[in-house]
């Protein structure tokens, strides 16, 4: 049987810890609030975005000089993926079910005999990858989105990855991150990115415009236009990614602390119970010990 | 009633404006364009400058775009800047700060596609003072 003073101490520590992890709760719910907004305010521009790209590809589609971020390089052999986690902890199976998800992947890629390549952002992922996966990692990216992702630096991530799939580091690539879609439920969602594929829900969408709308004038021409687009459209769903990522962040950490806070509670109830028992077997034990010292008299 | 066209300004960060106008005159790429109910389908991209909204021939909102896509059909036209903001909003010396510094970056770049970068962020900025100005 622990000693008195040990459970009291004991007791003690959790409470501390439970301070701790329900003040994290309430910082992730207001910071969850603030990444939803800004996830949301972010959702006009990706969908324009993509409204826009689906007339310009259908404009393109079947020609011979369509950019390559369009088409493709013709090739599939390396991929690269680029694998967004948080730069934190302590927020639930967040960065553990992206990496499970890559690893998966990878390995699934591999043995058909292809070429990977990571491009990590979020210290967390890169982290975990670099022990299996280490000589795969090529670009590593830290620190995004201390007050909130901004897009200036989505944007340069974007700026990179054309600039190395013009090199020809890469034939495919493919996004990783967690879809927010509760504060119970992040989704990991793999999106391609090079070569561009237009979503279902922009098809329907074409449709319901179509029949006001077939063809476009192009001001400059559509291949000049795709050569300016295509890059930025890169950065905007890099940015959405990010977006999402740091919502699902928040929403994954404020459910972790409220079960971590939940069962600090349930120890402590415990513990306590324990120690109170103890407590009570001691004065039971002392009364005896008086009272039979009474009696020896 | 006067006919309208639903008019969209968006920003990566939010959607700036979003309602029915009369007339827009947009930067395109290659000249200014005013938008009008029924005007033929159009894709162009926008250069730095100022959107204006009209209304009964007077011009109602300005808005400071630092380049983007426009998109027309005849009955909307939407907007996709990479930056936006109310011209009344602009920080003037803020802005002139802001093409300083670019103007000093542009000057201190050797490769060409730092260059090209710093040219394109120059031309913002310029507009931005140009905008805060008048």
């Amino acid at each position: 049987m622990a000693s008195l003073k040990s459970l009291r101490l004991r007791i003690n520590s959790v409470k501390q810890t439970q301070k701790i992890t329900s003040a994290m709760k309430l910082v992730a719910a207001s910071k969850l609030r603030r990444a939803q907004e800004a996830a949301e305010a972010a959702r006009p521009y990706a969908e324009r975005m993509d409204r826009m790209l689906g007339s310009l590809a259908l404009a393109m589609s079947g020609r011979e000089d369509a950019p390559k971020l369009l088409s493709g390089s013709g090739n599939d052999q390396i991929h690269l993926i680029v694998v967004c986690t948080a730069d934190r902890g302590l927020c639930g199976g967040f960065n553990s079910s992206i990496v499970r998800g890559v690893r998966l992947r990878v390995q699934e890629l591999q043995s058909s005999g292809k070429s990977v390549k990571l491009y990590t952002v979020g210290r967390k992922g890169r982290e975990q990858l670099r022990r299996e996966f280490g000589e795969l990692i090529i670009e590593h990216k830290q620190g995004i989105g201390r007050r909130g992702p901004e897009f200036s630096e989505a944007a340069t991530i974007g700026e990179q990855l054309t600039l190395m799939f013009q090199e020809e580091q890469f034939d495919v690539c493919t996004i990783v991150y967690n879809r927010f879609e509760s504060v119970m439920s992040q989704i990991v969602t793999f999106q391609q990115l090079i070569p561009f594929t237009i979503n279902e829900d922009t098809d329907k969408k074409d449709v319901d415009s179509a029949d006001a709308d077939s063809s476009y004038d192009f001001e400059p021409d559509e291949t000049l236009i795709l050569e300016d687009i295509l890059p930025r459209n890169l950065g905007v769903q890099v940015f959405r990614a990010l977006l999402e990522n740091a919502a699902s962040e928040q929403g994954a950490r404020m459910s972790a602390m409220d079960n971590a806070t939940r069962n600090a509670g349930e120890m402590i109830d415990k513990v306590t119970l324990e120690y109170n028992r103890s407590r009570q077997a001691q004065i039971t034990k002392e009364l005896i010990e008086i009272v039979s010292g009474a009696e020896a008299l | 009633m006067v006919e309208t066209v639903q008019f969209e300004l968006v920003a990566p960060e939010k959607l700036i404006f979003t309602g029915e106008v009369e007339l827009v005159v947009v930067p395109g790429a290659e000249g200014d364009f005013g938008v009008l109910p029924g005007h033929a389908n159009l894709i162009s991209t926008v250069r730095p400058g100022i959107v204006e909204i009209y209304e009964s021939n007077q011009v109602k909102e300005r808005y400071f775009v630092g380049g983007g896509y426009a998109e027309v059909t005849s009955k909307r036209c939407t907007v996709l800047s990479t930056e936006s903001m109310p011209v009344s909003e602009i920080d003037t010396n803020g802005a002139q700060e802001r093409l300083n510094a670019a103007e000093s970056d542009l000057s201190s770049t050797t490769s060409e596609t730092d260059r090209s970068r710093a040219e394109r962020s120059v031309e913002v900025a310029r507009a931005l003072v140009e905008a805060s100005q008048n």
